[in-house]
């Protein structure tokens, strides 16, 4: 095998690995349940149907989004844990600009994008500067911005929210149908649309792609999360990296309701849905921080929900074991890439000793 | 260098003692650099017993081995007569074998007494049991050791010191040194040699590896040589001289650091006026530093490790914030300018720690030979990355520095250590620079490695560079230098003339000593 062929066989063992022990240990807990584990594979990896394709592809574009907002960090040893509370206060601030209506048509859509990804930056950006000039830990201020996220957003949604017709829950005014993200069909039946937005998801993860690997900007972030020593002395300023890496996870967080937003709900209530930054982390995990890799991993998580969906009528199992599942998939995905890392490590090392030794032993010949 | 006083009553000691180490036909497939081959060594009580080799040669396979770090593929260890097997570090201290590591293995932000305990709580407790017991064997073996100070205030002698009272607390009988005078000036070299003499009276035995020839026939009872893996011969060190053991290490003469006539011109290319650093706790880690370096002049700094060296470096690379004072390149005023402008203004700058500061060790070598050159050509194109480019240099810096690799993409953790700085000098000597500041250049690298290192290092100055080179190999600094600046807390405090300056005067300046 070739050093590439290697590699690639090595990077994707370690994802499989991770799944087949997951699939097992879920196994495990609805066997000792007491719960017809047969079932309910047969339910979870039936092939979906076309209204199903398009809910799969609708919600992995919103967790691809959110698990590259997670990955930037990653990628510079950042653990942005706040893309839960940088989304939603982001959704918030777009629903508002789109909802008011300055501009025409999509011109009000482009500034409500830009708007959102502004205010996901400014919401990371301040655990970033605390971190750069305070050494305070993204972890921890992070999760307290999530928490202030959420209230801040419950309260602004108060002054700003007018009430939904004929429900009790209230929400931003209602985006108008020229500022909307039309939907793409993917098939003839109904429900066969998919967002958009899943466009600008793809193009953004080919600008990750593009920046990480090919700017000397994204070389600086990638050196700076694999040893921030060397960083610093190749000349890297590290605290400038910080702020912006924790920046541009922000901005790249505050897309994540986006599509919800322009595709489906049109206005941000009460309902809008949450938890989508704490998924983006595990997605980010399990794809490796690979824009590709990140999006299986979104694919396959928004697959899992899906298919679990029915789980409770057709089974009577409650849908949250795939909770366990993803959960597991996550604690067995950091562990498979250790141990393959480990082993890849050791291959590579032999691979440069039999050049080392098949080197030597042609001198020694030459000499003789 | 003395080749002579080897210790006779040693040798004739070692011949009577009874063994406590054997080894026999040692072999192991180790993927990496070398493999151990038939590996038959007996160490005896209460000696010395030195490992010498050229890096690479299985020396740190052998002793891993022997610490039960890895497993050997075939051979005997026998400890005190008795065959063991050992599978875990924590095997090799319950038979009585300890080991100083080349690199410390301290947590900084704990004390000496914290270190020392942690992982061995229940021999003493953590308490003062612990802290009466870490006293004691100070005083016993002269280690001067207090147990509440942090480590990361201690300088490398005592932490080492601190690594041989770990070992001792944990009732070590054999300890083994992997390099330990690397790090170390001549005078705490004599500071260690005497502690290990103690060692020796008490009854243990002390296994020492090294390359240094001449500190291994002063201090050792029995000299084993291992060369590509496989023990060459053991000779008692009155038989031998430095030469003929270099020869039985590497089959070739031992190079030398010398240089050749003075290129020493009158343009001064780097000038640093004034530096100052403020410290924590009040003294200043650098104060009032003032030096010109001239257009093919080679500028060593001697000090003990830790009184400002590496200070000094960093602030001059504008690593440390906080710094005062003036930096000039070329005429240039460099003080307010960051890392990367003043690489870009033509400094190559090798680093004392390669492994922390010089590369991304799960990087492949092409994304190391961009390091530090993000945003100039071959590495870069405009804000791109252009690695077609960087991967030709790469090619080119291994194919001139000698770098042993399958190819520009093999990971840098992948190498041997000398093969690691082969690159590194490859990389900051390319981008033509002007100054090269080297920090220990060939620490830890073997022979051969050294050798080219000193090679490039005599090529820059021909070639009209300044360098300013930082070594506590006081051979290396008065071989290569044109002048040597003496450190000392902070301050340089003597200017010698390499021509006629011994190790032993420039020693004593760096100890304060003379004053």
């Amino acid at each position: 095998m070739t050093p590439r062929v290697t590699r690639l066989v090595l990077a994707l063992s370690a994802p499989l690995l991770a799944l087949v022990a997951a699939f097992a240990i879920t196994s495990l807990v609805l066997a000792a349940a007491g719960d017809p584990v047969l079932d309910v594979w047969d339910q979870i990896l039936s092939v979906p149907e076309g209204r199903n394709v398009a809910n799969i592809i609708n919600s992995a574009s919103v967790l691809y989004l959110s698990g590259l907002a997670a990955a930037i960090g990653f990628r510079m040893n950042l653990f942005n844990i706040g893309v839960d509370g940088q989304y939603r206060v982001a959704a918030f601030t777009a629903a508002v600009v789109a909802g008011e209506a300055w501009l025409p048509g999509y011109l009000n859509t482009a500034l409500a994008i830009l708007c959102a990804m502004a205010v996901g930056a400014l919401w990371a950006g301040i655990a970033g500067v605390l971190r750069a000039t305070r050494g305070v830990s993204e972890v921890i201020s992070t999760i307290m911005l999530n928490a202030i996220a959420t209230a801040l957003v419950a309260y602004l949604l108060r002054k700003a929210a007018v009430r939904v017709e004929g429900s009790n829950a209230i929400g931003t005014k209602k985006i108008q149908e020229s500022s909307q993200i039309p939907n793409i069909s993917i098939g003839d039946g109904p429900g066969q649309e998919i967002y958009g937005f899943v466009i600008i998801a793809v193009v953004v993860g080919f600008l990750y792609w593009f920046v990480l690997n090919k700017t000397t900007f994204g070389f600086d972030l990638r050196a700076t999360g694999r040893s921030t020593t060397a960083a610093t002395a190749s000349g890297i300023k590290i605290t400038r990296m910080v702020v912006a890496a924790m920046l541009i996870s922000g901005a790249v967080a505050g897309l994540v309701g986006l599509p919800i937003l322009f595709g489906e709900s049109y206005q941000y209530g009460s309902t809008f849905q949450s938890g989508l930054g704490f998924a983006g982390i595990a997605i980010a995990l399990l794809g490796r921080n690979h824009p590709v890799g990140v999006a299986i991993g979104a694919l396959l998580f928004a697959f899992l929900n899906e298919q679990s969906n029915p789980l409770q009528i057709l089974v009577h199992v409650s849908p949250d074991i795939v909770a366990i599942t993803q959960g597991v998939i996550v604690l067995t995905v950091v562990i498979s890439y250790e141990v393959v890392r480990r082993v890849g490590v050791r291959l590579e090392q032999q691979a440069v000793a039999r050049a080392l030794e098949q080197e030597r032993s042609d001198r020694e010949e030459a000499l003789a | 260098m003395s080749t002579s006083a080897p210790t006779v009553e040693g040798a004739a000691e070692a011949s009577a003692s009874p063994v406590t180490v054997r080894l026999r036909g040692i072999g192991k497939r180790f993927p990496g650099v070398i493999a151990n081959d038939d590996i038959n060594i007996d160490v005896r009580r209460g000696t010395i017993h030195a490992i010498v080799g050229e890096n690479g040669a299985g020396k740190s396979t052998l002793m891993k081995i022997l610490y039960g770090v890895q497993p050997p593929d075939s051979g005997t260890i026998e400890i005190n007569g008795e065959q063991v097997s050992l599978h875990s570090p924590a095997d090799a201290i319950k038979a009585g074998v300890g080991m100083v590591f080349q690199h410390f293995m301290l947590a900084d932000n704990l004390t000496v007494l914290e270190n020392v305990v942690l992982g061995a709580e229940k021999l003493h407790g953590i308490g003062g049991d612990a802290h009466a017991e870490v006293k004691r064997i100070s005083d016993a073996y002269g280690l001067g050791i207090q147990p509440d100070r942090l480590v990361e205030e201690l300088g490398v002698g005592a932490r080492q010191r601190v690594e041989i009272l770990k070992v001792l607390y944990r009732g070590a009988s054999i300890v083994i040194l992997d390099e330990p005078t690397a790090v170390l000036v001549p005078q705490e070299v004599d500071e260690l040699f005497g502690n290990l003499r103690g060692l020796k009276q008490e009854g243990l035995s002390v296994i020492f590896i090294s390359h240094k020839l001449d500190e291994v026939l002063s201090v050792a009872d029995e000299i084993t040589v291992i060369r590509r893996g496989t023990t060459v011969r053991t000779v008692l060190p009155s038989e031998v001289t430095a030469r003929q053991l270099a020869e039985l290490m590497v089959g070739s003469e031992l190079p030398s650091p010398s240089t050749e006539t003075s290129t020493v011109t009158d343009t001064v290319l780097l000038s640093v006026q004034h530096l100052g650093l403020p410290g924590l706790e009040g003294r200043p880690l650098l104060d009032d530093i003032s030096f010109d370096i001239h257009k093919g002049e080679v500028l060593g700094i001697a000090g003990v490790e830790g009184n400002g060296q590496a200070e000094l470096v960093e602030s001059i690379m504008a690593m440390r914030p906080g710094a005062t004072g003036t930096v000039e390149l070329a005429g240039k005023d460099l003080s307010h300018e960051s890392t990367r402008e003043r690489r870009e203004s033509g400094i190559g700058y090798i680093p004392e720690d390669r492994q922390r500061h010089g590369l991304l060790l799960d990087a492949p070598l092409w994304e190391n030979r961009v390091l530090g050159h993000q945003g100039r050509p071959p590495s870069a194109n405009g804000p791109l990355i252009d690695k077609r480019a960087a991967r030709a240099d790469t090619e080119r810096i291994i194919r001139d520095y000698d770098v042993r690799t399958p190819g520009p993409d093999a990971l840098a953790r992948a190498l041997s250590g000398g093969n690691q700085q082969k690159l590194i000098v490859g990389r900051e000597m390319s981008g033509d620079p002007i100054l090269l500041i080297a920090a220990h250049p060939t620490r830890g690298v073997d022979v051969g490695a050294q050798a080219a290192i000193w090679a490039h290092i005599k090529a820059a100055r021909r070639n009209g560079l300044a360098v300013l080179l930082i070594s506590a190999d006081l051979d290396e600094l008065i071989g290569l230098s044109d002048r040597i600046e003496v450190i000392l807390r902070g301050r340089l405090v003597g200017t010698f003339d390499p021509d006629d300056v011994t190790p032993e005067q420039l020693g004593s300046a760096m100890t304060g000593a003379g004053e």
